[in-house]
């Protein structure tokens, strides 16, 4: 997904200038010059200068559409992965603590192996298989506390 | 002399320890793997060993990833010379020239000379790492803030100046990168900054989570939209890898020096690594060659020299890393990240109170380009089976082992998140153009700027020129100058001083 520079170049702008309304409103240090605005007050002003050259140069270039997305946009099954990688990755952050770890780990893996056209017969052995490995080696051996969920009164 | 071979005895003791041995064993067998499967990179497969070795005491932490990405630069090469797909970008630059010679029946002429003088190069550069880390550690230390801020800009200036494609994005992209390391509670007021009131975000944003989005993440995304045809391997036979090396040794043995100089020099150099010390030798080997004509065309004379060239930055990066802390390429980074989870912050003082740790990395280094020989010639004669793996089992796989690397770190599933939010951020940044390690080196060196700058600005009255009274102080901050303007001034010269060519 190709972004103008132009585009790209008035959100940073826009960053730099959420930044300097943000510092603006840090606390000073009595009898000190540089307090914890300064530093992150003078990164927001040269992003905005590098911000404004990165649009002057979008504009003076050929006129191109502000976006341009790839040409995977246009085949479902590309843009159905790359929806269910995010999908999965935001599937983890809202339900590991419920349904835990491993039905987890089993339901994402399945999920992707099976968009990615993965033999039918192989999804749910290698799975189940690879999930339990990541398990037994961060639960076990390093003693990550991973979550047991809905498994918890089975958990070994 | 006494100290010297007592700490070299306890770091013997501390490295040839059967737990150390085998973790160095295993995540060679990692890189070699990471390596050879093209799109893995090196990077990659530090980021993704990062939060195993959070687990690990600090020997055999750095020892995995000082072995890991020493296997995987050289493994990049394997794809390279038999599907023309480089495995890491360091080997992009004789992918062709690899690849070409494999198509003349030499296949195992050109994986040969890749893993026989990348072990070499790498041996080169961890000597000048052995020799001169201490040396610059003692002038370190009489070193101030002053010093110190110039030498972080200096290697920013390094990273963002030197070899980028865009010089105006990849400035854009270490400020955002200062920016993530400017969130928290940790600068010099104390004041929670950009926190957003979200308490995860207190501490700043852990590192281990966002180069696991920036380069696990993104890496993943692109392999699910990627609908380039599926590759075909080259050969499926290959020969004796070890034929013939000692005839090209005796052949090239200046392609040999020139690369190892030039791969630890650009190591050194901050914010530029093995990718660009590759590129960078073997312009210069086709520039230097007798025989320049025969470049692209399948001749090894290349391969010798940026095959060294990339394997020697890997141990010159770490200089500048363990005597300052900061960081020489991207890898590093993670490196540093590393060494600051373990307690061993570097920087010179590390040298005087934890000498058998750094005798440890030092001998690490040397065991870990002594075994890539071995290790790579089986790596060869399994490549065809391992470049078989089926990558849509793979990927997903490495998915579910980022997400619990980031929830490992805090345990919490914020990583998670984190991992989400970078993983998208980085795939937009190269989709348009914008280089992501400048945003590594600014989260890394973001907090020692903004410190040593407050710091320096506090003693000095707020009077800038003081910045330039103490000599190295002043030496150092003209030399950071003088990379910030020149591509200004080259610029202006073009413009102004010589006439423009008719057209």
């Amino acid at each position: 997904m190709r972004v103008h520079d132009a585009l790209s170049g008035a959100l940073l702008a826009i960053l730099a200038i959420a930044v300097l309304i943000t510092v603006s409103q840090y606390p000073h240090i009595p009898g000190q010059d540089i307090g914890p605005s300064a530093f992150p007050g003078l990164l927001a002003v040269l992003l905005l200068g590098c911000s404004g050259v990165l649009i002057w140069r979008g504009l003076r270039a050929e006129r191109q559409p502000l976006i341009v997305l790839g040409a995977w946009v246009r085949s479902p099954q590309h843009v159905a992965n790359f929806f269910l990688v995010l999908a999965a990755l935001l599937f983890y952050v809202l339900c590991a603590d419920v349904l835990g770890f491993i039905l987890t780990g089993v339901i994402i893996l399945s999920v992707l192996f099976y968009s990615l056209r993965v033999p039918l017969l192989l999804i749910l052995p290698v799975a189940i298989g690879v999930t339990l490995f990541i398990h037994t080696v961060f639960y076990k051996l390093l003693r990550v506390p991973l979550p047991w969920g809905l498994l918890q009164g089975i958990g070994w | 002399m006494d100290a010297l071979l007592q700490h070299t005895a306890t770091a013997f003791a501390l490295v040839f320890d059967p737990y150390v041995l085998l973790v160095i064993l295993c995540s060679a067998i990692f890189g070699l793997f990471v390596g050879c499967i093209p799109g893995l990179t090196a990077t990659m497969a530090t980021a993704l060993l990062v939060p195993i070795t959070f687990f690990m005491p600090p020997v055999p932490a750095v020892a995995a990833i000082v072995t890991a990405t020493a296997m995987a630069i050289f493994s990049g090469d394997i794809p390279g010379a038999l599907l023309r797909i480089p495995g890491t970008p360091a080997s992009a630059a004789y992918t062709d020239e690899a690849y070409k010679m494999t198509l003349k029946g030499q296949a195992e002429i050109a994986l040969g000379a890749g893993l026989v003088f990348s072990a070499i190069g790498g041996l080169f550069g961890t000597a000048v790492l052995v020799t001169s880390a201490p040396a610059l550690a003692e002038i370190a230390l009489k070193f101030s803030s002053f010093e110190y801020f110039w030498l972080v800009l200096l290697g920013l200036a390094g990273a963002v100046f030197i070899g980028s494609a865009s010089i105006l994005k990849a400035c854009i992209a270490l400020i955002l990168g200062l920016l993530i390391a400017c969130v928290g509670l940790d600068n010099p007021g104390g004041y929670p900054r950009f926190t957003f009131g979200n308490t995860e975000l207190m501490g700043g944003v852990s590192l281990i989570p966002l180069m696991v989005g920036m380069f696990a993440v993104s890496e993943i995304l692109r392999f699910v939209v990627n609908m380039d045809p599926p590759m075909t391997i080259a050969v499926t036979r290959l020969g004796s890898v070890f034929k013939g090396m000692w005839g090209l040794l005796v052949k090239y043995p200046g392609a040999l020096f020139r690369g190892s100089v030039l791969g630890t020099i650009i190591g050194i150099q901050p914010g530029s690594g093995a990718d660009m010390a590759s590129w960078m030798s073997y312009a210069m080997s086709k520039k230097f060659s007798k025989e320049p004509e025969k470049f692209g065309t399948g001749h090894v004379e290349g391969i010798v020299e940026s095959g060294a060239a990339n394997n020697s930055s890997l141990a010159g990066a770490w200089i500048p890393a363990l005597v300052f802390g900061i960081p020489g390429d991207s890898i590093t980074a993670i490196g540093i990240g590393v060494l600051y989870l373990k307690g061993l912050n570097p920087g010179p003082t590390l040298f005087l109170n934890n000498p058998e740790n750094i005798y440890a990395i030092f001998l690490v280094f040397i065991l870990a380009n002594i075994i890539m020989v071995p290790l790579g010639w089986l790596t060869i004669r399994l490549a065809t089976n391992i470049l078989r793996v089926p990558r849509n089992i793979l990927m997903p796989v490495i998915m579910l082992f980022c997400i619990v690397g980031s929830f490992a770190i805090n345990n919490t599933v914020f990583g998670v998140l984190l991992i989400l939010v970078f993983g998208v951020l980085a795939w937009l940044m190269e989709e348009n153009g914008f280089p992501v390690a400048p945003v590594i080196l600014g989260v890394v060196l973001g907090t020692m700027l903004e410190e040593t700058f407050v710091t320096s600005m506090i003693k000095a009255n707020s009077n800038v020129l003081v910045f330039f009274e103490r000599p190295i102080s002043a030496g150092l901050g003209v030399a950071t100058f003088i990379i910030l303007f020149w591509p200004v001034g080259s610029w202006l010269v073009r413009k102004y001083l010589r006439p423009t060519p008719a057209h």
